[in-house]
């Protein structure tokens, strides 16, 4: 495994290649107050394409800033200095990671080859409707630089995903991305979001090993 | 001080820059608080705008701190003398401001104020920290269903394709961004692109207070890797109700006149979502700045409202 540094706002982001291959890379992104795979998981062992994985801000070997102040907007780009980086891939999510996976996808409907949803920590966020606004509390004494940033656990474990928000972003997808099938959804996991998005004929539920057959050809 | 600075404030001589200045550590960062008035008054709390900064409250502080008041302001994270941050949120900023709060070292609940996006923040401190917030004045934030002036119209696939690839693109290379350098008067006409009524003696005052001079010219202080966008979330139905909630004295005021940076809430969308008992003015030929456009009559509202319900 070789790690690269991504300069990315004021993040310096790891990103980890587990794998060199031949074809378009298989980016993963891993759940909730998780960190990348150190070794290619057994799901993803069929792809022959070079295999990446990103830290998110806060996370792994990325930078852990203070203050807190996480969206899944703002992973959202941490994974598009990536694309940046390596231009088109296909993306295989973790929980979080598979919501920022379909967010970034309904950006940049063009430039992604697929995204495959797994289960994983941080698949729910807050739900799907805003319950008592409350201040979130982290105790400083937790607060001690190292990964994962018990900001980004907190906040985003409480980040409201609106069905209607992940499905404006799955008709980017139908749109603009020129596929007819672009979300594979694996996890057994059904959020409020992950069931609107299930409604559109590009997102479609199945197994890793034919999604990634699919996005392969890509 | 400059005699550029000094000729430019010396044109609004009834705007006064804070008694006094102090950093809150807000958990890692600092943010930079003002104070206008005498330190043992009544203190009452000030949020302001979105890319705006606590000196934009220098005409309108001022009048409250006259009628004896100890205002209490504070730059957001990433704006004016605040300390940049790595991210931004609204939750973020709200745990600022209880922050900010807590500075004061007194328990008893204050009244707070707030324009704009700091009256939406105002509006759910008041129920997130209900014991701490005695009255809350909001000047041109109160939500309506529409959601801001310039929000993009989700719907419509190739305004949010234009807003998500804007804004992604934006962040790519942010973190080697520096705001444009620019004389007083240059920094003072682009503002006034987004502040269009109010006028170029006040811009320029604002930028000797909101930009600062470096070796090739001024440049604002906000953090240049914010910007608008995307609209994320976040819907004006969720606010909505949970203003009926609030009990506490509540003031609205809004201008009627429609801006770039206003909520375009109306009159009559307004008053009826109020907290029960609230009063409620809508200024005619006022835009957004209601504070700054006509400080001396929402000084007046302010503080009769305030002599009542304190």
């Amino acid at each position: 495994m070789t790690t690269t540094f991504l300069e990315h706002v004021r993040s310096r982001l790891a990103l980890h290649e587990l794998r060199d291959g031949h074809g378009h890379p298989l980016l993963i992104l891993h759940g909730l107050g998780e960190r990348s795979p150190s070794a290619i998981p057994e799901a993803v062992q069929g792809w022959k394409g070079p295999i990446f994985a990103l830290d998110f801000t806060g996370h792994g070997a990325s930078t852990v800033p203070v203050g807190g102040g996480y969206t899944c907007e703002a992973l959202m780009s941490d994974a598009d200095a990536v694309l940046a980086k390596l231009g088109r891939v296909t993306l295989l999510g973790y929980g979080l990671g598979g919501y920022v996976g379909l967010l970034l996808f309904g950006s940049r409907p063009t430039e992604i080859n697929g995204l495959i949803i797994m289960d994983g920590p941080g698949l729910d966020g807050g739900g799907g409707r805003p319950t008592s606004p409350s201040l979130l509390h982290v105790s400083a004494s937790d607060l001690d630089g190292s990964a994962p940033d018990p900001w980004a656990l907190a906040e985003l474990a409480s980040d409201i995903r609106p069905p209607s928000y992940a499905f404006d972003h799955v008709r980017q997808i139908e749109m603009l991305s020129n596929m007819e099938l672009a979300v594979t959804v694996v996890s057994l996991g059904r959020p409020e979001w992950l069931t609107a998005i299930l409604e559109s004929p590009v997102v479609v539920e199945s197994d890793v090993a034919t999604a990634l057959s699919r996005f392969a050809l890509l | 001080m400059s005699n550029e600075v000094d000729v430019i404030r010396s044109a609004l001589p009834q705007a006064r820059r804070p008694d006094r200045s102090r950093r809150v550590d807000v958990g890692g960062i600092e943010v930079s608080v003002v104070e206008w008035g005498d330190e043992m008054s009544q203190p009452i709390l000030l949020a302001h705008g979105g890319f705006d900064f606590a000196g934009t409250w220098d005409l309108f502080a001022p009048l409250l701190a006259e009628q004896g008041f100890r205002v209490v302001a504070w730059d957001q994270r990433g704006h004016g003398d605040s300390d940049m941050a790595a991210l931004y949120t609204w939750e973020a900023d709200m745990r600022d401001a209880a922050h900010v709060i807590e500075s004061l070292g007194t328990s008893k609940p204050i009244p707070v104020l707030g324009h704009s996006k700091g009256g939406g923040m105002m509006n759910q401190l008041a129920e997130v920290l209900p014991h701490r917030v005695g009255a809350v004045i909001n000047l041109d934030g109160i939500p309506n269903e529409r959601g801001f002036t310039n929000q993009v119209d989700r719907s419509d696939v190739k305004a949010l394709a234009t807003e998500l690839n804007s804004w992604l693109d934006h962040r790519r290379k942010a973190g080697q961004l520096s705001r444009r350098a620019d004389t007083i008067e240059g920094l003072a006409e682009r503002r006034k692109l987004m502040n269009p009524r109010l006028s170029i003696e006040w811009l320029q005052y604002l930028v000797t207070v909101g930009a600062r001079r470096d070796d090739d010219g001024w440049r604002w202080k906000i953090d240049p890797t914010l910007r608008f966008g995307p609209s994320g979330a976040w819907r004006p139905e969720w606010a909505i109700p949970r203003l009926r909630g609030l009990h506490v004295p509540y003031l609205g005021v809004i201008g009627t006149e429609k801006e770039e940076m206003g909520w375009g809430t109306t009159p009559d969308e307004a008053f009826p979502i109020l907290p029960e008992g609230a009063e409620f003015h809508a200024l005619a030929n006022t835009g957004h700045f209601v504070h700054i456009e006509r400080p001396d009559h929402v000084a007046a509202i302010t503080v009769d409202f305030l002599e009542r319900v304190l």
